[in-house]
C-alpha cells in the first residue's frame, strides 16, 4: 500500500492547524508508520528504570515505538539498550520480561554469544567464517546497540536515530517533575515496585496522551465511578477516617473551578503538566512518620518545598506520563494506528513508609487497571472516538479550548486549557514533517 | 448445620446470581468484612505491596454494583453479559469447629458486549464462613490462568 504522506511533508504539516488536527493523525496507518520511523526515532523515548536491572547481567525487555529492545546492566555498571535480535538469523535473544543473563547473552538457535554491551563473545566453528566477508558485515559486530541512551536519576531514555535534539535540549525544564518524584524519597532514590498493570486499548496512542491533561472530562466520564463512590460514602454518614479509596476517587468529582485554578504548564518539545498550584493529589492524608523522615533527610524548608509540589500529570512527549506525588508512571505503547498497550508502573520511595506504596498501588488498581471502573469509561470514550473518526461528516478534531493566536510554547495557563494538547501537536508536526538533521 | 453439599451448592448459586445479574443478592453473600481478590501474579501471596487486578472490600464492591445501574455509566451502554462454566467445586477445608470452609473451583468465564466476546479461564477459591446459619464469603480469590497478560476491559465479576 502506498503511503501518501511519506514524501509529502506539506501534507503532513497540513494535518495540524493552530487549534485543530485532522483525523488522519489518529486513524491513518501511513501516518502511524511515519510516526514509528520519525517521531519515535528522533525523540527520547522512555525505556525503563535502572532499578529494574540492579545487578550485572540483569535485563528487561520492552519496545521503543515498534522496536523490540532489551535494557541490560553491563559489567561496568552502565545500562545498555540493545535491539533484541540475534545478528545471525534474527532470533529474539532475551525472551522473558526480565531476568539475569550472567555475563553473556546466548542465542538459543546456534549458541552465538554476546557481552552485555552487545559486542560478540564467541560462536561455534568460527573458522567457517574466514574469508567469507563476515568480518566486514554488520552481523560480525554483534547485537546492535541503540545509539543514544541517557540515564536521568534512574530513568533510562533512548533515542534510536542520530538526528534530533540531545537529551538536555529535548527535555529542558520538564525534568523538574522527575526531580520532584525522586526527591520525595528520603534517600533520593526510587525503585520500581509492585508489578505492572497492562491494559490493551483499541484506539490511537495519542488519545491517551491527550487525556493526561484533559481536565474537562473527569467530572463527566468518571461520574459513574467517582461520583458513585462519593455518594455511597455520604449515604453511609461520611464515616471517618475517610477510606483511602474514597480519598482517591473523590477528587475526580471536583468542580470545573478546581481544575481551572490548578493550572497547566507547557514546555518546549511537547512536554507539559497539569497541577501547577494544586492537584487531585493535594489532599491525601498524611502518612505517619514520612514527613519526619523527609525533614531529617533534607531539612524542614526543603522537605516542605518538595512535598508542596503537587503536580498532577506530567507528559513527557511523546508517550510517557509521570505522577510525582503518587510515584506512578504510565507508558503508552503504540502498536498500530488503532491499538495501544498502556503500561502503568509503580515505584517505591526508598526508605519511606510502606503505606505510600500501598496507596500508590491502590490508586493504580482503582484508576488504571483493566478491571478499573475509571479506566472502563476512559477506554469507552477513546474507542468510540476511534470509530467516530471514521465518519466523513467532519475530518477535524477540535483543540480550541482557551486558544489565543501566537501562544508561546512555554508558559502557565488556566488548568482547563487544551494548550498542552496543542503543544504536543506542534512538536508532533515538527518531528513528523521536518527532515531531522 | 453446614453440609458439604451446602458448600458446593453455594458456589454454583453464586455464579448463577452473577450471570443473571442479581448483583444486590450477590453482594449479600459477602460477610461484612468480606472481600474479592484477583491477583496479578501467578501464585501471588502478598496482597498489600504487590499489585492486584482487584482487591475490593464491600465498599468498593458496592460502588461497582451501584455504578452498573447508573444512567451515565457509558462503558455499560449497552450492558455486558457474563457466562460462568464451573467445574465441580472441590472442598479443600471443611472445618465446622473453626467455622471455616474453603472450596476450589476451576472455571471458564465469558464476558460479552456488542460484537465482542472475551474468554477467560480461572480458578476461584472461596473462603466461606457460616453467619446465622448461612454461608458467607470471607474471601473470593480469582486466579486468572493468564493473570499477567494484557487485557481489555473486564467489567463484570468472574
Amino acid at each position: 500500500m502506498t503511503n501518501r504522506y511519506r514524501d509529502n511533508p506539506q501534507a503532513v504539516r497540513a494535518l495540524v492547524r493552530d487549534a485543530e488536527v485532522h483525523r488522519d493523525v489518529y486513524i491513518d496507518p501511513g501516518i502511524f508508520t511515519l510516526e514509528m520511523e520519525r517521531l519515535f526515532a528522533n525523540t527520547w523515548i522512555y525505556v525503563g528504570h535502572d532499578s529494574q536491572v540492579p545487578k550485572t547481567g540483569d535485563f528487561f525487555t520492552t519496545t521503543i515505538g515498534s522496536q523490540p529492545v532489551v535494557m541490560v546492566r553491563h559489567d561496568n555498571g552502565a545500562v545498555h539498550v540493545l535491539y533484541n535480535r540475534c545478528p545471525h538469523k534474527g532470533t529474539r535473544i532475551a525472551n522473558e520480561l526480565s531476568g539475569n543473563t550472567g555475563r553473556f547473552f546466548r542465542c538459543p538457535y546456534h549458541a552465538w554469544s554476546f557481552r552485555t554491551d552487545g559486542t560478540p563473545a564467541a560462536l561455534p566453528l568460527p573458522s567457517g567464517y574466514e574469508n567469507t566477508g563476515f568480518e566486514q558485515s554488520e552481523t560480525s559486530r554483534g547485537m546492535t546497540p541503540v545509539r543514544h541512551v541517557h540515564n536521568y536519576r534512574g530513568f533510562v531514555f533512548a533515542k534510536m536515530a542520530d538526528g534530533g535534539p540531545n537529551f538536555e535540549e529535548y527535555f529542558g525544564e520538564s525534568l523538574s517533575s522527575i526531580d520532584n518524584m525522586v526527591d520525595r524519597s528520603p534517600a533520593g532514590r526510587l525503585e520500581v515496585a509492585g508489578g505492572v498493570l497492562r491494559y490493551m486499548h483499541n484506539c490511537n496512542w495519542k488519545m491517551l496522551v491527550e487525556n493526561q491533561t484533559d481536565t474537562c472530562h473527569p467530572m463527566v466520564a468518571h461520574m459513574s465511578s467517582a461520583g458513585t463512590a462519593v455518594e455511597i460514602w455520604k449515604q453511609a454518614g461520611e464515616p471517618m477516617p475517610k477510606p483511602m479509596a474514597v480519598e482517591i476517587f473523590a477528587p475526580f468529582m471536583s468542580p470545573y473551578e478546581m481544575f481551572e485554578s490548578m493550572g497547566i504548564r507547557t514546555w518546549d518539545n511537547g512536554h507539559g503538566h497539569t497541577g501547577v498550584r494544586h492537584s487531585i493529589h493535594s489532599n491525601y492524608s498524611a502518612v505517619p512518620g514520612y514527613f519526619e523522615q523527609m525533614v531529617a533527610a533534607y531539612g524542614e524548608l526543603k522537605a516542605k518545598a518538595i512535598l508542596d509540589e503537587n503536580r498532577h500529570n506530567t507528559v513527557y512527549f511523546p508517550n510517557l506520563m509521570l505522577k510525582g506525588p503518587i510515584q506512578l508512571l504510565r507508558l503508552f505503547k503504540p502498536l498500530a494506528a488503532d491499538r495501544t498497550l498502556v503500561e502503568s508502573w509503580t515505584f517505591r520511595l526508598v526508605d519511606a513508609p510502606d503505606l505510600l506504596l500501598e496507596r500508590t498501588l491502590m490508586y493504580n488498581r482503582l484508576i488504571n487497571a483493566p478491571t478499573s471502573v475509571v479506566g472502563h469509561d476512559d477506554l469507552e470514550v477513546y474507542e468510540r472516538a476511534q470509530e467516530g473518526l471514521l465518519t466523513n461528516g467532519n475530518p477535524w478534531v477540535s483543540l480550541h479550548r482557551l486558544y489565543a493566536p501566537g501562544e508561546p510554547a512555554i508558559g502557565v495557563d488556566n488548568g482547563t486549557t487544551e494548550r498542552q494538547m496543542r503543544n504536543q501537536f506542534r512538536a508532533w508536526s515538527r518531528f513528523m514533517a521536518e527532515v531531522v538533521q | 448445620m453446614i453440609t458439604p453439599n451446602d458448600v458446593v451448592g453455594f458456589v454454583y448459586h453464586e455464579a448463577r446470581l452473577l450471570d443473571e445479574q442479581h448483583f444486590e443478592k450477590w453482594l449479600a453473600l459477602f460477610a461484612e468484612d468480606g472481600s474479592y481478590w484477583m491477583p496479578l501474579e501467578h501464585g501471588q501471596t502478598d496482597r498489600r505491596l504487590t499489585a492486584t487486578l482487584m482487591d475490593e472490600d464491600l465498599l468498593l464492591l458496592r460502588i461497582r454494583v451501584e455504578r452498573l445501574k447508573g444512567q451515565r455509566t457509558y462503558s455499560q451502554k449497552p450492558k455486558s453479559r457474563s457466562h460462568h462454566l464451573l467445574q465441580q467445586p472441590q472442598i479443600d477445608v471443611f472445618d465446622p469447629e473453626a467455622n471455616r470452609y474453603v472450596v476450589w473451583t476451576a472455571m471458564h468465564y465469558v464476558e460479552t458486549r456488542l460484537d465482542r466476546q472475551d474468554f477467560y479461564a480461572a480458578w476461584a477459591t472461596h473462603e466461606l464462613t457460616a453467619i446465622d446459619g448461612a454461608l458467607r464469603i470471607r474471601t473470593k480469590r480469582v486466579d486468572l490462568v493468564n493473570c499477567d497478560a494484557a487485557f481489555g476491559s473486564i467489567q463484570l465479576f468472574l
